[in-house]
């Protein structure tokens, strides 16, 4: 079978990332805690591949450390949104109109009425300002939209007649949603995980941007832009070498989620085979 | 005059139509009859210049002398919606739910001609009214969900009719209406086309629905017509095949053994079923709407029951209780003299299973056919290990051969999608299999087909059927005794032939008057 030249696009650009950043545990070309004042703002040299920032620092090994805080930070807050705001939507679907699903939509529609900057800055002046405050915020604020949509997508399934089928052969509501909702629901779950990973990124960048994410000297992707923003009009780079990382990484997940999620269809896959 | 002229089409280099040639009067209604797949639509489509991308057409539509085929696409607009006018299939999904009927009508009028606002709501007013809807019950401010079914099909009629267009397009127009709101929608169409002088191009694939209103008739098949003519003479000549095929398709008798004369199996008593309805203030009581009231009947083992009734009355609601899906709020329904309630044990579960109007809708898309199959086995206490012999049987049982197992049912036919869903209703062997307007979906033929497999299915296995549709040909052809069901009540019961011959309440005999057939007359001929 051919896979769709979007996976394979979409997949290659993920898995470069990944690889940089497994790279970044063992190797990087420079010490990113390393300041060199005198070879600060340099342009791409043999020595430094991307040039350095306005500390001396080596931008690639920035980059390839930062990849570390912001896509874990991503990652571990849509793993929040998913483990805990899927089953949360299929249970309020599977108890449609029932007071259960009042509870757990009305408790969603409280998490959605505060601003996630507001919980955050909440959560950094309890507990001190962390990558992991941030990856919890980030990820409280995952649930409810995980949530809404699976439930959004499960209530026009429990409509149709293989529900109804299911039901007749004895089935439980959980068993159902396991087994027929879940996975019809798989291809929005995708996309909605792809937005929301982005979204991750970029929250990480600003959360890091106000000073509640990562610590310096910890690099993070927003840190270096929100660093770059004073040097914006002398080294444009500073300010476009995370950007086009980020757009990189967002671009790549969205392919990579758009072939998925044709690829997870039969209906698709037959047809295009 | 509209004629079409050797009108052919492909789409992407697949043909769709092929030399497609007929003649429309003013003030006559042609019947173009063909299965799904035959290319009817695609005809409207073409005569509209509507055709999807990669269309490419030979011959001419002639709409008074000019040809249609050849215009710009801005010339078209033109002509569409002011000298064609069409009617959908889907009233609810052809109108703008956010929009007024008022607004909706008049639209056409403001679109196509130099009418100021107030004038062109008058003549909107002036148009629901011609087509039933007068100002004084439906004002121009009503919305399309505060109306039913037949009177939003009334409103697309006043649509396509506001300026009066010579040409009127009806595409399958009352395959979604009940059988009594269809009947009203046929008469309403013919005096329009009568008394406004247009020619109506109507679309169906309802044999007897044509016999009643067309004057000439068209049958396709696979983009080609095989035989037109004057409505009477063709019903009595048929000379292509394919018209006979379908005719006899339409009227198909399966052969169905007598029942055994056995005991009760299904008790039906006083059944009662509430549903609340959105709460009117925030801590008042929520509303109530009874859709089954007091439903009382018997059905023995190894009969057929049908169970008809227009869309509302409470039949899907019944057939939800009588699956143990969901309460009932009075009376009691007993399968082999236990309860069916959602607390009833599996093993009585397993004696009772289901078949669906959609085949589209019925299948789990990401399954593989074996365990969609297979799924009523986990009413079984645990999965047997012949689990996939008993799935080939079953398939072969409904006639589809062992290697569907591993396909995917969007790789089969609405047919062969019903058949499926009969196997799985077979693998548990139950005694009552409820078909829920089973065959309602599919085309007269392939109904046929169907029907005999059910019938043969239940002549070797003593199946009992419990029949529900709104259609009452089919309901007659199939079944032994008849319910006929209004507003959540029984309203009368009997033999079929009985009730069909000599019915006693008032909704059974409007019921029966309102149902399309060909003329008994016409057959003659033929069986002759």
């Amino acid at each position: 079978m051919k896979l769709p030249v979007q996976l394979i696009l979409g997949a290659a650009l993920t898995v470069l990332f990944i690889a940089a950043v497994l790279l970044s545990f063992l190797w990087t070309p420079h010490d990113v805690i390393l300041l060199s004042i005198s070879e600060k703002l340099q342009g791409p040299s043999a020595k430094y591949w991307l040039g350095t920032d306005h500390f001396g620092r080596d931008l690639l090994s920035m980059l390839m450390v930062g990849a570390r805080t912001s896509i874990a930070v991503a990652i571990v807050a849509v793993g929040i949104g998913v483990i805990i705001g899927v089953p949360l939507g299929l249970t309020a679907a599977a108890n449609r109109g029932g007071w259960l699903d009042e509870l757990i939509m009305r408790g969603n529609d409280l998490i959605f009425a505060f601003p996630s900057l507001v919980i955050a800055i909440l959560i950094t002046a309890v507990f001190g300002p962390s990558a992991t405050n941030a990856i919890l915020a980030i990820g409280i604020f995952n649930i409810p939209v995980f949530a809404r949509v699976s439930r959004g997508g499960a209530l026009s399934i429990w409509t149709l007649d293989y529900i109804l089928a299911a039901r007749v052969a004895g089935k439980s509501a959980t068993r159902i949603s396991a087994e027929h909702i879940l996975p019809n629901i798989a291809n929005l779950l995708i996309v909605q995980g792809t937005i929301q990973f982005s979204l991750g990124i970029l929250a990480e960048a600003g959360l890091s941007y106000v000073g509640l994410g990562a610590q310096p000297p910890t690099p993070s992707w927003g840190r270096m832009l929100a660093d770059a923003q004073t040097m914006i009009y002398t080294t444009p780079r500073l300010a476009m070498l995370p950007g086009l990382a980020i757009i990189a990484m967002v671009l790549g997940l969205n392919l990579m989620g758009d072939g998925l999620r044709d690829l997870l269809d039969p209906r698709i896959r037959r047809a295009k085979a | 005059m509209i004629a079409l002229e050797h009108l052919s089409l492909s789409i992407h280099g697949t043909p769709i139509l092929d030399d497609v040639s007929f003649d429309m009067a003013p003030g006559k209604v042609f019947g173009l009859v063909g299965e799904s797949g035959s290319g009817k639509s695609m005809t409207a489509l073409a005569i509209m210049g509507l055709l999807p991308r990669g269309a490419e057409t030979s011959g001419r539509v002639m709409l008074d002398g000019g040809d249609l085929s050849k215009l710009r696409d801005r010339d078209l607009c033109a002509i569409r919606g002011n000298r064609i006018g069409m009617i959908f299939q889907e009233p609810m999904t052809a109108l703008n739910p956010v929009k007024t009927i008022g607004e909706q009508v008049a639209e056409t009028l403001l679109i196509h001609t130099r009418t100021s606002r107030a004038e062109a709501m008058k003549i909107a007013a002036e148009k629901l009214a011609r087509v039933g809807l007068p100002q004084d019950k439906f004002p121009l401010g009503r919305y399309p969900h505060e109306l039913s079914g037949g009177q939003r099909q009334r409103v697309c009629i006043a649509m396509a009719i506001a300026l009066h267009p010579e040409l009127l397009i009806a595409d399958e127009p009352t395959t979604a209406l009940d059988v009594t709101t269809q009947a009203q929608i046929l008469d309403l169409l013919r005096d329009l086309v009568a008394e406004e002088g247009m020619s109506l191009l109507l679309i169906t694939h309802d044999l007897a629905v044509v016999s009643g209103i067309a004057d000439h008739v068209a049958v396709m098949q696979t983009g080609k017509i095989v035989e037109q003519g004057e409505t009477e003479q063709l019903f009595r000549h048929m000379t292509h095949p394919y018209t006979r095929q379908l005719f006899e398709a339409s009227g198909h008798q399966p052969d169905r053994a007598a029942p055994p004369n056995n005991a009760p199996m299904l008790t039906v008593e006083g059944a009662v079923r509430d549903y609340a309805l959105p709460r009117r203030a925030l801590f008042g009581p929520a509303p109530t709407f009874r859709a089954v009231n007091g439903v009382s009947f018997t059905m023995n083992s190894g009969e057929s029951v049908g169970l008809v009734g227009e869309s509302g009355c409470g039949k899907s609601t019944l057939t939800r209780a009588i699956l143990g899906l969901e309460p009932l709020q009075g009376g009691n329904i007993r399968l082999f003299g236990k309860d069916m309630t959602p607390a009833t044990a599996r093993d009585l579960r397993a004696r009772i299973q289901v078949v669906f109007q959609d085949p589209y809708g019925s299948f789990n898309p990401r399954w593989r056919v074996e365990k969609l199959v297979a799924e009523p086995l986990h009413l079984l206490p645990s999965r047997p290990e012949d689990w996939r012999n008993r799935v080939a049987l079953s398939l072969e049982e409904v006639g589809l051969p062992p290697d569907a197992m591993q396909r995917y049912p969007h790789e089969f036919s609405g047919g062969q999608r019903q058949r499926i869903a009969i196997a799985r209703a077979l693998i548990l062997r139950p005694d009552l299999i409820i078909l829920d307007e089973a065959v309602s979906a599919l085309d007269v033929s392939i109904r046929a087909q169907i029907l005999d497999l059910l019938a043969e299915l239940q002549n070797r296995l003593g199946l009992a059927y419990l029949f529900i549709s709104h259609d009452l040909s089919v309901v007659r052809t199939i079944t032994d005794r008849v319910l006929v069901m209004r507003a959540g009540e029984i309203v009368e019961q009997g033999a079929t032939e009985v009730v069909f011959a000599a019915p006693q309440h008032d909704y059974t005999r409007n019921l029966i008057a309102a149902t399309p057939t060909i003329p008994d007359a016409w057959r003659e001929d033929i069986h002759a």
